[in-house]
């Protein structure tokens, strides 16, 4: 298992600073959400710690700074699933989920027979085993999703980064794939860090949680340290109720502003 | 009729939970096919000629030319000649040039990810053209100095495209390098047009290298051009499987370990380099890098493992038949390759289009 720590990460666009000065720390096989409004900075910290947009700071996987490394050798260690992946046609899933393997494949190569057994058990491990041979284009929302997620998987790489994993599922199959991500995250012994959008989702599956505001890290620590409703409803500019189930896991409702009006 | 050998193949890569042995070559029938149907257009473009060999002759003045083997022929010397200095060096720049556009188009599609890119989309034709034309102009039209002129003129054109794209701030992107490359080749063409009108009494001349044309070809051509698009079709095969990583596009595919940029930067340089060299032999012959790959992805799988070395070798075998016709059709007189390679594959393109897009999902 491995840790990841950011240390005064600062992402700049053009004129706008999308992330500043955020340092935070996944501990090895932890699974640290991070939350935020449309905007805050959530998916350019998640860019920024797999390398893909310029930025100042450091990033380092157990103490190992990324930035001194080839970008095959933070590919073995770091894999990254964005928000809407592209998905290119007539590719069928086993070949996609072999892309996969690229950070271990000479420049040059193709791919050994051992990385494609390896595919193919991960596809049969993620019950995509019948998929295999199907076109990408021919899969539902959920397919997709673990399709993709068995591709992440394929680099073998022990820190997962999830840009918001669900955010085109429906209620249902977003438990299921996080349920699915937890799952082999255990098995495996993953450090996953994930934007996540659905905060009581957030707070029954991360263990700890970061919310980012502005770019900067406002809140830290255990879900119910963070799921504040005064800090919600700042962050989110709407009125927001936190409950607790009976169960003891966290609800975040929002709340309309208005009363209905008849 | 040409394109038979990528049509016929079709090993559905879909396959319906296909057995392991039969997916781990998806490269195998449709290339096999689409050699055949290389030697026998090659065969085909050496037959077919206004003075009549035979297949005998042909294979026994062939063999006299083999080192080492040197078998004497019966062959009559005339016919020899017109295997030998004619139709065979005709034959070979025909797939040479084939191949290159068709493979140039393939990468280009791949790392552009844009299915219209075809190997003159950066500026290679409008410079290539406006070289041509002042080498014609300054009186250089029969000699060397054409290819060379063209050849440096479609190389400036695609730096220059480059550059551009660079200053515009698009850091060499795919979207960048394209209006780039429509703003550069709209400047040449405009240049090489105002030239042009300058000096009526060669727009024949610079108007029928325009359309393409391999009736001059001989062995110092070939020769010419070899290296350059050997090198350019190595390095293009070489990245076959790293085109197929980059259909995922450039930030997942650095998030795999790539550097999209440098490598866009090699493969567009490679494919640029090679389709220079061909099209200062050949001249302009339109649509071969755009039909040939798209014709192979619809009917073999879009896999760059699958239409990379079957579009170059169906490339090669469509150029050769586009030549057999180009130069049968109005013997004694030769109608431009260009207008045979967009008439005949045009059409033929809607065809396949129609049947497969349903079944693949493709394009």
């Amino acid at each position: 298992m491995s840790s990841l720590e950011l240390v005064g990460v600062t992402v700049r666009y053009a004129e706008t600073v999308a992330v500043r000065d955020v340092s935070m720390t996944a501990a090895p096989g932890e699974w640290l959400g991070v939350i935020g409004a449309n905007g805050a900075g959530k998916s350019s910290l998640l860019r920024a710690a797999a390398h893909l947009v310029p930025f100042t700071g450091t990033v380092a996987v157990d103490g190992v700074s990324l930035g001194g490394l080839s970008r095959r050798r933070r590919a073995q260690l770091v894999a990254y699933v964005p928000q809407q992946p592209e998905l290119p046609a007539g590719m069928s899933v086993l070949d996609y989920t072999l892309l996969g393997r690229t950070p271990h494949i000479a420049y040059f190569g193709v791919e050994s027979a051992a990385d494609r057994r390896q595919c193919r058990d991960l596809l049969d491990q993620l019950r995509l085993a019948d998929l295999a041979d199907r076109h990408l284009a021919t899969l539902s929302g959920g397919e997709l999703q673990r399709v993709v997620l068995a591709r992440a998987l394929a680099q073998d790489a022990p820190v997962l980064l999830l840009d918001e994993p669900t955010s085109a599922l429906d209620l249902g199959r977003r438990v299921d794939a996080l349920e699915l991500v937890d799952e082999l995250r255990r098995s495996r012994g993953l450090t996953v860090v994930s934007a996540m959008h659905d905060l009581t989702l957030a707070a029954q599956f991360a263990d700890r949680l970061v919310l980012v505001s502005a770019g900067g890290v406002v809140a830290a620590g255990s879900p119910a340290e963070v799921l504040r409703e005064d800090l919600l409803s700042t962050c989110f500019g709407a009125r927001v109720r936190v409950l607790t189930d009976e169960d003891g896991s966290l609800l975040v409702v929002p709340h309309r502003s208005r009363s209905r009006t008849r | 009729m040409t394109l038979r050998p990528v049509r016929a193949p079709l090993p559905t890569p879909v396959g319906e939970g296909a057995a392991e042995p039969r997916r781990r070559h998806p490269v195998r029938l449709p290339l096999t096919v689409s050699l055949l149907v290389l030697v026998g257009a090659l065969i085909l473009g050496i037959v077919v000629g206004p003075v009549h060999v035979g297949v005998g002759e042909i294979v026994g003045t062939l063999l006299h030319h083999v080192p080492l083997v040197r078998r004497h022929t019966g062959t009559p010397p005339v016919d020899q000649a017109i295997i030998w200095q004619v139709r065979a060096p005709r034959v070979v720049l025909a797939a040479l040039v084939g191949a290159m556009l068709a493979g140039g188009g393939a990468s280009y599609q791949g790392v552009l990810r844009n299915s219209l890119a075809d190997p003159y989309l950066l500026g290679v034709a409008a410079g290539a053209g406006l070289g041509a034309t002042i080498a014609i102009i300054a009186g250089g039209g029969n000699s060397l100095a054409l290819p060379g002129a063209a050849f440096a003129g479609a190389v400036v054109a695609v730096t220059l495209t480059y550059v551009v794209s660079v200053a515009g701030g698009g850091q060499g992107s795919g979207y960048a390098i394209i209006l780039a490359g429509v703003a550069v080749a709209a400047m040449l063409t405009a240049f090489q047009t105002y030239l042009q009108q300058r000096h009526t009494e060669e727009i024949r001349q610079i108007y029928m290298w325009i359309l393409g044309s391999l009736s001059t070809s001989s062995w110092s051509d070939v020769r010419l051009v070899l290296p350059y698009i050997a090198v350019s079709l190595g390095v293009l095969l070489a990245h076959r499987r790293i085109l197929d990583v980059l259909r995922v596009g450039g930030d997942e595919a650095g998030a795999l370990g790539i550097h999209p940029e440098r490598t866009r930067l090699i493969i567009v340089g490679a494919a640029t380099l090679g389709t220079a060299a061909a099209v200062s032999v050949s001249g302009l012959i339109g649509f071969v890098g755009i039909i040939v790959p798209h014709a192979v992805r619809l009917a073999a799988g879009a896999s760059y493992r699958v239409v990379l070395p079957v579009a170059m070798v169906a490339g090669a075998a469509f150029l050769v038949l586009a030549d057999v016709v180009a130069r049968t059709v109005q013997a004694p007189t030769e109608v431009p390759i260009g207008v045979v390679t967009a008439l005949v594959g045009a059409p033929f393109f809607l065809i396949v289009l129609r049947s497969r897009r349903s079944r693949h999902g493709v394009l």
